[in-house]
């Protein structure tokens, strides 16, 4: 066994990196895959109070780069998901206490025990962002329909091209359908045009995301949610099953009507 | 009625007009050549040109195309027609 090991980074911050870091390695995980996540954003560390496992850190990945603890000790366990593992960043350094070849080397040591490795970068483009995308072996690229989050992915998108981890796959979060069809939106096909790389997956805007990151427990746990459902399915495409982009990520007309379902008969 | 009203009226939808900003805004922050640099290259390549044909320099276009992510410079250099002496 031998991990794929996955970056999901976007420049600009605030666009939904570590969301969807988790809520794809939760859905990954729900499909019976073994998978470890990584935060790799020093000194701003979210991923684990998004997983609702911010009580269960001991060591972080700092500790296992510097010797103080075997990387199995800073490998936090998932009591609620088999096989799904954080590896959580450390909160009081800064990005310099990690290397590229640091990332590397703690990638090596686990990826012959798991599936996937996904990895969430940090926002900019300086070190952090380096070191994530060093152990990459693809990269998601997340954005959202607005003019700053769309010119932020591309300037992204050129580095990864230039640094020969490319193509890159595009992620387009919080896409409301409503004000697509308004035309006060960029829509999913605009982004895709604008951006010119493959698309992996669109996410609707839904309250439930917000919802389930305050009691830390990801989306997709949640059956009914729509978001839940995108994430559910780029997980599916990350497996290499063919799920078309249905009318729920693309057009406006039937998630509308499905949304306004899920919302009467949400919980 | 506001629906039927805002399909004829000729007021642009903000989404297009983000769409048409970020055209042009990523053509710049992907190729990084200034419009002066584009300038000077211009006038180089059309000296070291004029070196060997004899050129029409009025008609000279110089642009920035883009197919996907490649980014393409596309120079257009009509050449005026032999004259036999």
């Amino acid at each position: 066994m031998a991990a794929k090991i996955i970056t999901i980074t976007s420049g600009k911050g605030g666009v939904g990196k570590t969301t969807a870091t988790a809520n794809i390695t939760v859905a990954l995980a729900q499909l019976g895959q073994r998978v470890v996540c990584i935060d790799s954003d020093i000194g701003l560390r979210n991923l684990d109070v998004v997983l609702g496992l911010e009580n269960r850190i001991v060591y972080d990945m700092v500790d296992v780069i510097e010797g103080r603890c075997r990387i199995r000790q800073a490998m936090i366990k998932d009591k609620r998901f088999e096989g799904l593992f954080l590896i959580p960043a450390a909160q009081t350094r800064d990005k310099s206490a990690v290397s590229p070849s640091d990332m590397i080397q703690l990638c090596n040591e686990i990826r012959k025990e798991t599936d996937w490795i996904l990895i969430d970068s940090p926002a900019g483009i300086e070190r952090g962002f380096k070191n994530a995308i060093a152990p990459a072996e693809e990269v998601l690229v997340i954005t959202n329909p607005d003019v700053s989050a769309v010119r932020d992915a591309d300037r992204i998108i050129g580095i990864i091209e230039s640094e020969e981890k490319g193509p890159a796959r595009l992620i387009i979060n919080r896409i409301n359908p409503e004000m697509v069809k308004r035309g006060e939106m960029l829509a999913a096909e605009d982004v895709m045009e604008l951006l010119a790389i493959e698309l992996i997956g669109i996410i609707p805007e839904d309250e439930k995301v917000l919802i389930s990151t305050n009691i830390g427990k990801p989306v997709v746990t949640h059956e009914k949610s729509i978001a839940g459902q995108a994430f559910r399915n780029i997980a599916r495409r990350l497996l290499g099953d063919d799920i078309p982009l249905i009318d729920i990520e693309l057009k406006d007309g039937i998630f509308h009507r499905i949304s306004r379902v899920f919302n009467f008969g949400g919980e | 009625m506001s629906d039927w009203f805002s399909k004829f009226s000729r007021k642009p939808k903000s989404a297009n007009e983000a769409k048409e900003r970020l055209k042009l805004v990523l053509i710049h922050d992907r190729t990084d050549i200034s419009a002066t640099t584009l300038a000077e290259m211009k006038d180089e390549l059309l000296q070291v040109i004029s070196k060997h044909v004899t050129i029409d320099v009025s008609k000279v276009k110089i642009t920035m195309m883009h197919e996907g992510r490649e980014q393409r410079l596309i120079a257009d250099i009509p050449i005026k027609p032999f004259k036999k002496r």
